[in-house]
């Protein structure tokens, strides 16, 4: 198969971390969070994580809209985290959200990019991170303070305290082998249906 | 109230009438339509103001800022509309309430002639995707407009543009 040339610039070692283990030891306590994840790989395996809880908003298309929701929902609930889990191909559908998130820099807020440099759902073609776009290094430009990026095993422990801590607006940048996500056969919610349960369980 | 209302006070009336109704995010991409209620929302300490780099962005914003229970308004040119499309799936899909406020270009008196195609197309476009499209033509117009769209975003999860138009704007002089 034809495929594009690596940029480069492209200095990231290959992955190597599966994430159907990586997502679940990166997030100890889902609890602790009101959570959305965007479309396909992210939200099959945060509901899988959750147990489709209530308070994960997950997507099911509106391709590019997980951060930005979780920047509307970390102004509006300051006293709660916000964690934001999305595939790289999603991020890069609106990178300018992480300018505008950085310019807001709520301190609540934590995005994981589980970045597999691929587009899982539509024939694996390369994604640009695949390629070697650095979304870390764009969301350290943008502005986000906190900016971890974990290639192996041996990054991951400090990735788990900044998602426990939570020392201001972060970006966390997981590195994962192409392959499949957890899916326990989370049932296609009817879109208004997920907006009720997560206001419902939040607000009451 | 609506009586005493001029070219030159409705956008503070506007304002008021969004605070007064418990809007506390605000987010834009800048637009010269727009000048009173995005420098008011900056100058505001009890909301977000909350500049975008490009609107669609501001659709997820919207439905993020109602999942946590607060409400919020798009502001936004015409042109940006074209911006919004696919994301309004996601307002329609989830009936998030969607409050936008368009300033019109591409219509009465424009002398831009690239403002046409996108202008002219807002509202075949915005009712597509299942957008209602309200008309402020006239100052007196502009707060029952908006205080229809509020009811009707807020109290019944419908998504609802304002228009504000190129005849109450005034169309740009080049």
């Amino acid at each position: 198969m034809a495929k594009l040339n690596k940029l480069q610039t492209a200095t990231l070692p290959d992955a190597v971390l599966d994430r159907r283990q990586a997502v679940p030891a990166l997030i100890e306590n889902p609890k602790d969070f009101l959570m959305v994840a965007g479309l396909a790989g992210t939200a099959w395996e945060m509901s899988a994580l959750t147990h489709e809880s209530p308070s994960l908003f997950g997507l099911g298309g509106a391709m590019g809209a997980a951060p930005m929701i979780g920047l509307g929902l970390a102004l509006a609930q300051p006293k709660r985290r916000v964690l934001v889990a999305t595939g790289d191909g999603e991020l890069l559908m609106n990178l300018g959200a992480l300018a505008t998130i950085a310019l807001q820099n709520p301190p609540n807020l934590t995005i994981i990019c589980v970045d597999n440099g691929h587009y899982g759902e539509t024939g694996n073609q390369d994604s640009h991170t695949g390629l070697g776009v650095r979304l870390d290094v764009v969301a350290s430009g943008c502005g986000f303070p906190v900016v971890h990026v974990i290639n192996t095993e041996a990054d991951m422990a400090e990735g788990r305290r900044l998602v426990r801590e939570g020392g201001g607006l972060t970006f966390i940048l997981l590195r994962v082998k192409e392959g499949p996500a957890t899916h326990d056969g989370k049932k296609n919610l009817v879109p208004h249906i997920e907006r009720d349960r997560f206001r419902a369980a939040l607000l009451g | 109230m609506a009586e005493t209302i001029t070219r030159e006070t409705w956008p503070t009336a506007l304002y008021e009438l969004l605070r007064a109704n418990g809007v506390t995010q605000f987010c834009y991409v800048p637009d010269a339509g727009h000048k009173v209620l995005i420098d008011r929302s900056l100058a505001d300490p009890d909301v977000h103001s909350i500049p975008l780099t490009t609107e669609e962005e501001g659709v997820a914003m919207v439905a993020g800022a109602d999942l946590g229970g607060q409400r919020a308004v798009l502001l936004m040119q015409s042109s940006g509309v074209g911006n919004t499309i696919n994301m309004l799936s996601l307002t329609a899909g989830c009936r998030f309430p969607l409050l936008t406020l368009v300033s019109m270009r591409g219509e009465f008196g424009e002398g831009n002639p690239w403002q046409f195609p996108m202008g002219q197309a807002v509202e075949p476009t915005l009712k597509a995707m299942g957008v209602i499209v309200l008309r402020a033509e006239q100052p007196e117009d502009v707060i029952p407009c908006v205080t229809a769209a509020i009811t009707m975003a807020f109290q019944s999860c419908q998504q609802v543009a304002v228009l504000l138009t190129q005849r109450l704007i005034g169309a740009k002089k080049f």
